[in-house]
């Protein structure tokens, strides 16, 4: 009974130490003072300046096109990289899928601008932040797309082949209605990486194109005011909302994402 | 025969339709990238930044290929002492975030199946809001507590960020664990300590294994948390490819400081999956 008790309250420790700094973010958005150091009143002034803030606007706005066109894509060709990893044997294929998720954020970075800048000769801007980001999501497509696969009846597809249906109708009529709700976790999944990604990005926008980490990132280098505070919590709002669609679709991710 | 070989050609055919375009683009963006960066390392740097020519293109410029990068990383002591810092750094948060994952990953294990989802969605949910948002967090909270832009800031940074990359991996392998493995090992007189170090710990090592991986390697990388929370003195190898490619425009330095770090993660990755399979052999 001593050690359930002991297990309990480091855990309650743990949870403090995950929600306390967020709460604490959150508070301050509504407090009527330029320092996030002691409560004076309760405002929505913040709120008012993020809203009249052009530039974070417009950052917030590219940060929503690029999320939904790179997630689209990498939705697409992680669905492929999945099935392919799922059904054959491609050598090449998980170590080219696999890796640039596991690796430091920083080390793609800095390759995909000497790629785009030094081979290709590319502008920094919106057409390399969408590449870089459709780059690091197809990995966690693929995953969760594979996941689900795996966990389905061999027999569905070869019976599918017996009747005589060709591969597209296959996958039309039997593989992808199967697999949506993996496909539609991982468009999510790879909606909120894209929307939250801060390194990548940091090395292939150059200063042709703006986000909304990036905003943020050059708010806490110049001066903290309780605006960021609002903006995060705007923020987390919506990946709450993202997080409690994507459980609602497909539960299972919860547990194979990691 | 002819049908069986048209059929043939035709699953061939698919495999390269289904798997050809994700492979081509990352071929592209991934595999491509990574290998300039060898190249870009043994080159030298640009008058204005980028890389040099490959071919002279006046009398006396630098151009060609160069071992120079290398040379200076290995005969200054300054980048030896910033990657030892990098990987205690790594280290360190790896333990703690060990040390504050296993009770929480163990409670949530062990309680009735219809709460683990919650519990587990509880965990996700702080690590899903912005990666800035939380290290800004710990702006404010340190700020006045004149505890900022110290060791000490960038370490609670990166066991705040880190947390759940040990947490969730721990708990999905000591759900598995069997409970009757416990009971016997109470009927065979074990007391809660012997149970949980000689049974439970043991069988865990996979998850705690993969957890670290999952800590150490992006850790190791990270130059934004040394820069928000941290001073000049706590600078990691991050910050210094970062300055190499946006401060001081040196590209091939950066390139090499890029594939150091990379040889380090590879040294990382190696060591764990040897772990884990002598771990899996004697478990």
């Amino acid at each position: 009974m001593r050690r359930s008790w002991l297990l309990w309250s480091a855990s309650l420790a743990c949870y403090a130490f995950l929600y306390v700094p967020l709460a604490v973010v959150v508070i301050f958005s509504f407090n009527d003072s330029r320092l996030n150091a002691e409560w004076v009143g309760f405002t929505f002034d913040w709120y008012r300046v993020l809203f009249a803030d052009l530039a974070m606007l417009g950052a917030a706005a590219n940060s929503v096109l690029i999320a939904l066109v790179s997630s689209s894509v990498a939705t697409v060709l992680g669905t492929m990289a999945g099935m392919a990893m799922h059904h054959w044997n491609i050598r090449a294929l998980p170590f080219m899928v696999l890796t640039p998720v596991a690796m430091p954020e920083i080390l793609l970075g800095v390759s995909l601008l000497v790629f785009f800048i030094q081979v290709l000769n590319l502008t920094l801007g919106l057409l390399s932040v969408l590449l870089a980001h459709i780059t690091f999501s197809i990995g966690f497509v693929a995953i969760i797309v594979r996941a689900r696969l795996a966990g389905m009846d061999e027999s569905l597809f070869e019976a599918a082949r017996d009747l005589g249906a060709t591969p597209w109708e296959t996958f039309r009529l039997v593989t992808l209605p199967l697999i949506l709700p993996g496909v539609l976790a991982g468009l999510l999944m790879a909606f909120t990486l894209s929307i939250d990604d801060f390194v990548i990005t940091f090395f292939t926008a150059g200063v042709g194109v703006s986000t909304l980490p990036l905003q943020i990132y050059s708010m806490i280098k110049i001066a903290v005011t309780p605006e960021v505070n609002a903006v995060s919590t705007l923020l987390m709002l919506l990946t709450l909302v993202m997080i409690v669609a994507a459980s609602r679709l497909a539960p299972e991710t919860l547990r194979s994402h990691t | 025969m002819a049908d069986a070989m048209k059929r043939n050609t035709s699953s061939r055919l698919t495999k390269w339709l289904v798997a050809g375009p994700p492979l081509v683009f990352l071929t592209l963006f991934f595999l491509l990238p990574a290998l300039i960066m060898v190249v870009a390392s043994v080159r030298y740097p640009g008058e204005f930044g980028a890389l040099a020519p490959l071919f002279p293109t006046r009398p006396g410029e630098e151009a060609g290929l160069t071992l120079e990068n290398y040379g200076v990383f290995f005969s200054d002591w300054i980048y030896a002492d910033i990657f030892a810092k990098s990987f205690g750094v790594a280290a360190l948060t790896t333990l703690l975030c060990l040390a504050m994952s296993y009770p929480l990953a163990l409670l949530i294990a062990r309680s009735p199946r219809r709460h683990r989802d919650l519990l587990v969605l509880l965990v996700i949910l702080p690590f899903a809001s912005n990666f800035l948002v939380r290290v800004y967090a710990w702006m404010i909270i340190l700020g006045p507590l004149d505890l900022l832009f110290s060791r000490f800031a960038v370490i609670v940074g990166m066991v705040y960020v880190h947390l759940p990359f040990m947490i969730l991996p721990l708990y999905t392998n000591l759900e598995k664990h069997d409970p009757v493995l416990l009971d016997a090992a109470q009927d065979l007189g074990a007391n809660g300590w012997n149970r949980f170090w000689r049974v439970t710990f043991p069988l865990s090592l996979p998850g705690i294994l993969s957890g670290s991986a999952l800590v150490f390697i992006p850790v190791l990388g990270m130059f934004a948390i040394p820069e928000i929370l941290g001073g000049k003195d706590d600078w990691l190898v991050g910050n210094m490819i970062k300055e190499s490619f946006l401060g001081t425009r040196d590209w091939p330095f950066g390139s090499m400081l890029s594939i150091m770090l990379t040889a380090g993660v590879l040294a990382i990755a190696g060591i764990a999956a040897w772990a884990a399979r002598r771990v899996t052999v004697h478990a």
